[in-house]
């Protein structure tokens, strides 16, 4: 089976007028963003303040990580510290087990999408429900998110009106988004007042308190964690944030960046368990710390998780998130997973533009595309490129550095092109396939300069 | 070496320099000529209702005679209604109406903050089909940098800033009110 972005990207644009919607819709979630971000005059001042604040926390992350572990444990959490994903999971298994848990519910984690923890729960039989309403929808489907804040972004309401009407028996071909969402609501309800455990995410931890902040729209994470006896929330090591006042900074920069919303419904600020409640945070490394030594990609651990790249991206928008076969996909995700797997995501990279668009829409100013030009480096350093990419490119290099050899094809070309067009206008080259092939010029700018060019400008 | 000190061992051998972090100039930051004008146009924006009131008698009177109707509603002000702190969602799963006090608004933003003593049980806010919060017009601060420096987060167990009735837009970005949490927002501003 071929995995690669641009096979996966070839299926996701077969269906032409959904791409188009998907193209459309992502770009209204940037403009929305452009509207928020206008609306405040010191837009810049907070994302370099944002910025700041990240690069001050990874500069000093190994003391704020104890910080936050002391306070926690003062406020009566108990922390737990996982090297990989698969500890990650054990972890939350022990929990699992010693309490003998059947009912589960988690709000929106991408740390447990990235550690894949529903799948290796499944295969120890124990059943997690997704809560927030994309992510049930997924997850009823088999599939994974496609995007980080809007899970279920390829689909149409006529697929959730099918899956709905298979799973929470909703009436067939009613498509009406009001109604679907009130199904789920009322299925979800049921789940929420039963669960034993509610498992969510952390979008900020803050050193000098030992608290941590989740934000949702839907209400899921807070109606699960205030039921639940236990409470798990899991964490990327790079989450923390030194101060309180730092809060403001990210909360205003947040919603704003990710769909134009003056900040989520809920942020919700937990301290300690409530009287009776079991609370857990599990602290997970899973390659960070070898991306907090790669000077180069090192700028990405300040990621928010806010999606104005993914928005913003022409590659993204055109090829849909399970094109990028990550947990995280987009131009985040492309320098964040070839750190996991270098050799797996080698072609993530290369899905871009590199026009720069995600840098200059990131709240916390992370050179994306610098990153992914040089992941694209790195790749190719390490033997990773497809053999077709790498010849061409060792041609070309060799071509642009010959003068009299390039002058030379062109000049062969623009005659092949005029006269036998069939040689490049047929399948074998791979730029013909969605192209029209450019009219070739009768001279080179080269040889119009030579004869005009110094009579003509002064 | 068990896993906490393998991981804090490897970030301090590979975190970066130390920086300095920067310091907020809240003279950058935006002022507007009326809190409480600002806090109702962005919190109608998001589908909330807003209503400038006297005081809160003539509330509490409202919310006393829809409870003699048989619903479950939950008024925070009144004394008897302390009974249910520890009820569990299983118990308030019928909860139609809460009113809680908040400490402060936002205009920002239209978030307002609620301590958990203030909302008495975790559970409230969210479980309830219908929220009702009352906040002080002198509360209303410009954003979240003044809304921080007027609350104190390690205070209490728990504390939320919200901002409207619960909402989606999963399903081809429609927005639907109501997704897991409170149906409808009401913020009731005491003049």
């Amino acid at each position: 089976m071929k995995t690669k972005h641009a096979d996966l990207a070839e299926k996701f644009i077969a269906n032409e007028p959904r791409t188009n919607w998907h193209d459309e819709t992502l770009w209204f979630v940037r403009e929305k963003r452009d509207k928020a971000a206008l609306g405040i005059p010191e837009w810049e001042d907070l994302r370099e303040w944002g910025s700041q604040i990240k690069n001050h926390s990874l500069s000093n992350l190994s003391q704020y990580l104890k910080e936050f572990e002391e306070k926690a444990t003062a406020n009566g959490v108990k922390i737990h510290w996982a090297a990989t994903g698969e500890e990650h999971n054990q972890i939350i298994y022990q929990i699992i087990q010693k309490n003998n848990i059947k009912k589960i519910v988690k709000s929106k984690s991408m740390l447990t999408e990235e550690c894949h923890l529903n799948d290796y729960l499944a295969k120890k039989g124990i059943e997690i429900v997704d809560t927030d309403l994309g992510e049930r929808i997924v997850q009823f489907r088999k599939e994974t998110p496609s995007h980080i804040v809007l899970p279920a972004i390829h689909l149409k309401k006529q697929d959730v009106s099918e899956t709905f009407h298979e799973h929470l028996q909703t009436e067939k071909g009613n498509n009406d988004p009001q109604y679907l969402t009130e199904a789920a609501r009322q299925h979800l309800r049921n789940k929420f007042v039963e669960s034993e455990l509610s498992i969510t995410g952390v979008n900020f931890a803050v050193a000098e308190t030992g608290g941590f902040v989740v934000c949702t729209n839907e209400g899921n994470a807070d109606m699960g964690s205030h039921t639940a006896p236990i409470h798990i929330a899991c964490m990327g090591f790079e989450k923390i944030i030194p101060k309180v006042e730092h809060l403001a900074v990210f909360l205003r920069l947040l919603g704003r960046s990710a769909i134009g919303q003056p900040i989520t419904t809920y942020s919700s600020h937990f301290l300690k368990p409530r009287p009776g409640q079991e609370m857990h945070i599990v602290i997970v490394d899973n390659g960070r710390s070898t991306q907090l030594g790669r000077e180069d990609f090192r700028n990405s651990l300040k990621c928010i998780r806010c999606a104005a790249c993914f928005n913003t991206c022409p590659v993204y928008r055109r090829s849909g998130g399970h094109s990028y076969h990550t947990s995280t996909a987009g131009p985040i995700g492309s320098i964040l997973n070839p750190n996991l797997d270098m050799k797996a995501n080698a072609d993530l990279p290369f899905a871009s533009t590199l026009c720069g668009s995600c840098t200059n829409v990131c709240p916390v100013k992370i050179n994306i595309h610098e990153q992914l030009w040089k992941w694209r480096q790195e790749i190719v350093k390490n033997g990773y490129v497809d053999t077709t990419k790498k010849i061409g490119m060792n041609g070309m290099a060799f071509l642009f550095t010959h003068p009299a050899l390039y002058r030379f094809i062109g000049k062969t070309g623009r005659c092949i092109m005029r006269f036998l067009p069939f040689l490049t206008n047929n399948k074998l080259n791979i730029w013909y396939k969605q192209r029209e092939m450019p009219k070739p010029p009768k001279e080179s700018f080269r040889d119009w300069y030579t004869k005009n060019g110094k009579s003509q400008i002064k | 070496m068990n896993s906490r000190d393998k991981i804090l061992n490897a970030i301090a051998a590979n975190q970066p320099k130390l920086v300095a972090p920067p310091t907020i100039d809240f003279d950058r930051v935006i002022r507007y000529e009326d809190n409480y004008t600002q806090f109702k146009t962005i919190l109608e924006n998001i589908g909330a209702k807003v209503e400038l009131i006297q005081d809160i008698a003539t509330l509490t009177d409202q919310l006393e005679a829809e409870k003699a109707s048989g619903k479950l509603i939950i008024n925070t002000f009144n004394e008897i209604d302390k009974q249910y702190v520890l009820a569990s969602s299983f118990e308030l799963e019928k909860l139609e109406k809460v009113c809680i006090k908040a400490t402060l608004g936002v205009a920002e933003n239209g978030a307002v903050w609620l301590y958990e003593s203030q909302m008495m049980n975790r559970i409230l806010p969210f479980i309830c089909q219908h929220l009702i919060l009352v906040v002080d017009k002198k509360d209303i601060v410009a954003t979240m940098h003044h809304a921080y420096t007027k609350i104190d987060i390690q205070k209490e167990g728990f504390g939320i800033f919200i901002a409207g009735p619960s909402k989606t837009a999963d399903i081809e970005q429609s927005l639907v009110i109501g997704a897991h949490g409170a149906r409808t927002a009401t913020i009731y501003v005491v003049e």
